[in-house]
């Protein structure tokens, strides 16, 4: 018996992996896989499906970072964070990048040592509500129970959207979206607020999503990307850069059907042969190589691909494109040119 | 004086008549337990009704209206009222396993067989003692078994502790116990620091014994209480009877060191520690260190739990009688000795009850992982109920938690209690 | 032969400092003394160095800035714009506000529960039985979870309360509202000359005090025993009674109202409190009930035997005898299952109740990123109330010790 207290020391310093600061891509190419942090579970963004797989929007992009690094969108692997432990596991370096519904803020930015390096949603906070409430607006709910999930920016913007409107309201924080939902179920809250995508894709999870309204009050901007270490700028670049090529790559039409195509015949738009690594030597200034944007856009297509399947209109969530479109088509999607 | 008139004298024993039907049998036995006055009767009634009330909601709910095959709980609603028993019947693998791979649950079980193998000579008296070498060899079986890799590793961790006793042996031959005991600790953390890497990859290049390895973050359910609960327990063993003699010493900065360390770990809730492992742990470790979650779990729960092992040790010492210690030292047995031959195998076996309830209370604290997101049973219901299938189904998935934990806990203290007296008799 | 074993030789050599017990004991203390030394120098380097590569300073400035999120439950002003101190107050009062009414209520069911467990009544012992091993063996969080879902899903939610024809109603006569968002019991409000009220009552509270004294007195130098009950209890409400009429009854009730989404008045229970507040004692109340027990069976039967003999009626023989003897067994280990009740009540978290670790540990923590200072901050809340508890503890087993006889 007596061994096991030494076997745990033992396996701890076996386990010990150097991961924190400094040269995140040489750590990473060295341990052979990308650890990233993601959400718990939530449905269309990440989730796991019965063989304990993940997928969902924040996962292929995950995937697609794997895949510009090790040309394998599986050389990767995923740690599932709270509100309250993501930041520690990133900061700690058990996770290389975290895609989780994380709202770039200043003081995150700044002030927690991190650096977001791109916007793969825009989102907002909104409210659900049950139709049979008859609330048409945010601003009919003074006196309500909300339920709010905490450890997010959601219980600041919600404490200055009642304080701003003169109104009271009943705070009951919750942990994670699960039980959250339960509580909002059974009546315990008349209202639900989190990001807009998030109740959307709670909504649709449930028994009879017809009777759940979602009131047209956004209340609040948030900026849901990628963050990773402050201090590590090639890190930051690539992930920064693998959103963007999705991004450009849905604007000039490269698409995870025709990507291998291009890549092998070349283009009569230079920019996606500056993309696809026919031309230039941007690979190597990331520290990838030539045809990293080939993996990342073959392990889950371009952005616009990666939205339809995961989240959009066609799937249960059912999210519109809204900000979330390309700049040319009216949304705010916006990457820096290639070259 | 003829035959007819002589009196009548009983040739036997009257056979005695039954006793009166209001002191014995049933009718009386209630009587005298249900209804002996009043207020017994009254608080009887309602016992019956409070009994009544519990058995008519539950039987009909669980047995009789109950739904074993759905898909889902609307599923299950359209098909009766009762409880929707097919969540349980889909995700009971979930339940004990995680998300384990399926092809690899061999393991969990086997290594489980072998847990009770393993602890068998140190809970029962009558199995061969020759057994207790599987004891000591069993952790690192049952990491090599369910993390998996490479068997390399825990045999050098095994074979550093070899070295060490070699070095305490080689040492004491010529100096004292207590400079054996620190170089033998030198000699291990030396070579679980650097020799296990070398050891393990030399020999791993050689010959590559392993078994594919599972990532903590799959290990769940029932699977990880008991890895927390059990390595949390054996790991606190050592610690524990270390805390205990320092709380019991007589050098003054030692007794110190313990008692604050064992009153600011009972001081503290076990979920501030737990945060500390999620949250901080790593701040205390070399920049660029960072262990697995369940690792780090595992540490902060063996510290909580020896703080209380070691009052518990401590209270086996102290119930030992003061003839025992006095006798060791007339003997003139130094403080180890008598320690190791004397005073610990008999505090120790009078500890037992008490190490079975740390046990016991441990197994029940290790659910508080799920709040900092680990998938042991509680967690676990998570993404279950993020299911679209299966959200709004409550009492369910609480009772399937709340029986198994019944199960394993009163059976523990069954047997705890059965120890107990056991030992009582031993005594008298 | 003697002189061999002189205490006066003055030739120290080094090798004493290992072989002579004298020496030895401080050897192994500085050895010990140097490597705790180490051990914490090395880390608190590390914690310096990883604050430093995070660009993370340490320092406790966070507390008096601006909270920005808003707590249900508070026991003392506090808004959005109260400081992280302030929320972190709010916190310890809650988590000291369910733990004081645990406890109470863990004694009360746990002395009941115990003295039915050895009741001659066989079921009723039996029940007991199942209610102590069936809490004892599931996990308290587990217990917690239950009774929060029990609540929100099997009570009507408010607007169910809505209408002439609703499907529930308010208890006792609008007195008592459960809802699957909380329990509302009326509110008193504090009239013109309300404070008169409260001052008899303390008074009262202080004469019966006096009188219970003086009848304890009395009783060890006359031998007569007064009805200490009934006078007690007119000496504690009749002057109460009479002013509160005769001031025409400043302190009237305010009764929960329906209005908008959710009652409005009366004192609002939330299901978070409730829920935490009937799982912590019942939980403890187990295992208060076998301390309990076990206590009662520690007095041996001749001690009540003896009592009986005396002439003494059994509730005095309780009361004078048994129960004193009890308490000296029984305080101890409930005072333990105090500071586990209070230890335990951090699990709020799980079903958000807003305690310490649900603001301080929980989002001050999130927002404001200083896991370390709040951390300790918490740990530091914790170990002062359990030292409290210990403190108490001690005092009364000193107190009991000098008793003894």
């Amino acid at each position: 018996m007596k061994v096991k207290g030494a076997i745990i020391a033992a396996a701890a310093v076996m386990a010990v992996s150097t991961a924190a600061n400094a040269a995140t891509l040489d750590d990473v190419k060295a341990k052979g896989f990308v650890q990233c942090g993601v959400s718990t579970g939530l449905a269309g963004f990440a989730f796991t499906d019965a063989n304990g797989v993940w997928d969902g929007f924040d996962v292929t992009f995950c995937r697609a970072t794997a895949a510009a690094i090790f040309g394998d969108a599986n050389a990767i692997k995923f740690t599932p964070t709270t509100g309250k432990t993501r930041f520690t596991a990133l900061a700690s370096g058990e996770v290389d990048i975290l895609y989780r519904n994380t709202t770039w803020t200043l003081s995150r930015d700044v002030d927690l040592g991190f650096t977001f390096t791109g916007v793969n949603y825009y989102d907002g906070q909104g409210f659900m509500v049950r139709k049979s409430l008859g609330v048409k607006s945010a601003k009919e709910l003074d006196g309500a129970t909300v339920c709010i999930q905490t450890g997010t920016t959601t219980e600041l913007n919600l404490a200055d959207f009642f304080r701003a409107n003169g109104m009271s309201y009943e705070p009951v924080p919750i942990e994670t979206n699960a039980e959250a939902q339960q509580k909002y179920l059974s009546n315990a809250c008349d209202v639900y607020t989190t990001d807009a995508s998030g109740l959307a894709a709670t909504r649709a999870t449930f028994e009879k999503p017809g009777e759940h309204t979602l009131l047209p009050e956004i209340i609040s901007k948030e900026p849901l990307g990628p963050l990773v270490r402050q201090g590590d700028d090639q890190w930051a670049d690539i992930s920064a850069w693998v959103l963007n090529a999705l991004i450009i790559a849905e604007e000039k039409g490269v698409t995870k059907a025709n990507v291998a195509k291009l890549a092998a015949d070349g283009s009569a738009d230079p920019e996606v042969n500056r993309l696809l690594g026919k031309e230039g030597s941007y690979g190597d200034m990331l520290g990838l190589p030539a045809d990293w944007a080939v993996h990342a856009i073959a392990a889950g297509g371009n952005y616009g691909e990666i939205f339809e399947r995961n989240v959009g209109e066609s799937t249960a969530i059912g999210l519109a494109r809204g900000l979330n479109q390309l700049w040319s088509k009216g949304g705010i999607l916006y990457a820096p040119p290639f070259r | 004086m003829s035959d007819s008139r002589k009196p009548f004298v009983a040739s036997g024993d009257i056979p005695p008549s039954p006793p009166p039907s209001s002191v014995v049998g049933p009718i009386a036995w209630v009587r005298a337990n249900l209804f002996s006055s009043i207020s017994n009767t009254v608080m009887t009634l309602f016992g019956v009704f409070i009994i009544y009330s519990l058995l008519a909601a539950v039987i009909p709910w669980l047995f009789i209206d109950s739904v074993w095959n759905a898909t889902s709980l609307s599923d299950c609603r359209s098909i009766d009222n009762g409880a929707c028993l097919a969540v349980i019947k889909e995700r009971y693998l979930q339940f004990i396993y995680g998300f384990y791979p399926e092809e690899e649950r061999w393991r969990p079980i086997l290594s489980f067989f072998l847990m009770i193998v393993a602890v068998a000579p140190i809970l029962f008296a009558g199995v061969p003692r020759r057994v207790l070498y599987l004891s000591g060899l069993y952790p690192a079986i049952a990491y090599w078994l369910i993390w998996g890799g490479t068997i390399w590793g825990p045999v050098g961790v095994v074979l550093g502790l070899v070295l060490a006793v070699v070095a305490y042996r080689l040492i004491t031959t010529t100096l004292p116990a207590v400079v054996g005991l620190i170089g033998g600790g030198l000699v291990l953390v030396l070579w679980w620091l650097f020799g296990v890497e070398i050891f393990d990859g030399a020999l791993t290049s050689v010959v590559d014994i392993g078994l594919p390895v599972v990532e903590s973050s799959k290990i769940g359910g029932f699977l990880l209480s008991l890895i927390i609960g059990v390595s949390g327990i054996a790991g606190s063993f050592p610690l524990g009877i270390a805390l205990a003699l320092g709380r019991r010493s007589n050098l003054l900065f030692i007794k110190a060191l313990s008692t604050c360390f064992i009153e600011f770990i009972r001081g503290v809730p076990l979920i501030t520690l737990l945060f500390v492992a999620s949250t901080l742990l790593n701040y205390f470790l070399p920049p660029g260190t960072s262990f697995d979650v369940v690792l780090r779990v595992v540490i902060m729960v063996t510290l909580f739990a020896s703080a209380y092992m070691a009052e518990v040790i401590r209270g086996g010492l102290a119930a030992l009688p003061k003839g025992q210690y006095e006798a060791a030292d007339a003997l003139g047995l130094d403080y180890w000795k008598s320690m190791r031959l004397i005073i610990l195998p008999q505090a120790l076996k009078i500890s037992i009850p008490g190490i079975v309830n740390t046990f016991i209370g441990l197994f029940k604290d290790t659910v508080l992982v799920s709040v900092i997101g680990l998938l042991d049973p509680v967690g676990i219901l998570n993404p279950i109920r993020a299911d679209q299938n299966w959200n709004g189904i409550v009492w369910e998935l609480y009772g399937f938690i709340s029986i198994f934990f019944f199960i394993f806990c009163f059976g523990m203290s069954r047997y705890s209690q059965y120890l107990e007296r056991k030992l009582q008799t031993g005594h008298g | 032969m003697a002189t061999i074993s002189s205490t006066g030789d003055t030739n120290f050599r080094i090798g004493m400092l290992i072989y002579d017990t004298r020496y030895r004991s401080y050897t192994i203390q500085i050895i010990a003394l140097i490597v705790f030394m180490l051990a914490a120098a090395w880390l608190v380097s590390n914690v310096i160095q990883n604050l430093a590569l995070l660009g993370k300073t340490f320092s406790f400035s966070f507390l008096g800035d601006t909270a920005s999120y808003d707590i249900n439950q508070r026991l003392i002003d506090y808004s959005s714009t109260s400081t992280h101190a302030r929320a972190a107050v709010v916190g310890i009062l809650n988590t000291l506000l369910v733990a004081i009414l645990g406890c109470i209520t863990a004694t009360v069911v746990g002395v009941i529960a115990g003295v039915l467990r050895l009741s001659n009544n066989w079921l009723i012992a039996r029940l007991m039985t199942i209610y102590v091993e069936g809490f004892r063996n599931i996990p308290v969080l587990v217990w917690i979870l239950i009774t929060v879902a029990v609540i929100n899903e099997t009570l009507p939610a408010p607007n169910e309360f809505r209408g002439a024809d609703s499907d529930a109603s308010p208890l006792l006569g609008g007195m008592l509202v459960l809802t699957n968002r909380g329990f509302y019991i009326p509110a008193p409000v504090m009239g013109d000359m309300s404070m008169a009220v409260v001052i008899v009552f303390l008074l009262s509270v202080g004469v019966m005090i006096g009188f219970r004294r003086w009848a304890k007195k009395r009783q060890e130098a006359t031998g007569e025993i007064l009805p200490l009950f009934p006078i007690s209890l007119a000496i504690l409400f009749l002057p109460t009674i009479l002013i509160f009429f005769i001031l025409g009854m400043p302190i009237t009730l305010e009764y929960p109202e329906l209005k908008g989404f959710n009652f409005r008045g009366g004192v609002f229970m939330r299901d978070s409190l409730i829920g935490l507040w009937l799982a912590l004692s019942l939980y403890t109340g187990a295992f208060t009930a076998e301390i309990v027990r076990s206590g009662i069976l520690a007095v041996s039967k001749g001690q009540s035997e003896a009592a009986f003999a005396l002439g003494l009626r059994p509730g005095r023989t309780m009361n004078l005898v048994i129960l004193p003897q009890a308490l000296r067994v029984i305080v101890p280990p409930l005072i333990s299952q105090y500071l586990n009740l209070t230890k335990n009540s951090s699990l709020a978290i799980a079903v958000g109740y807003m305690d310490a670790t649900g603001t301080l540990g929980g989002i001050t923590l999130n927002q404001t990123g200083r896991e370390f200072e709040t951390l300790m901050l918490l740990m530091g809340f914790y170990l002062v109330v359990s030292l409290s508890i210990s403190m108490v503890m001690n005092w009364y087993n000193e107190r009991v010790k000098l008793r003894e006889r």
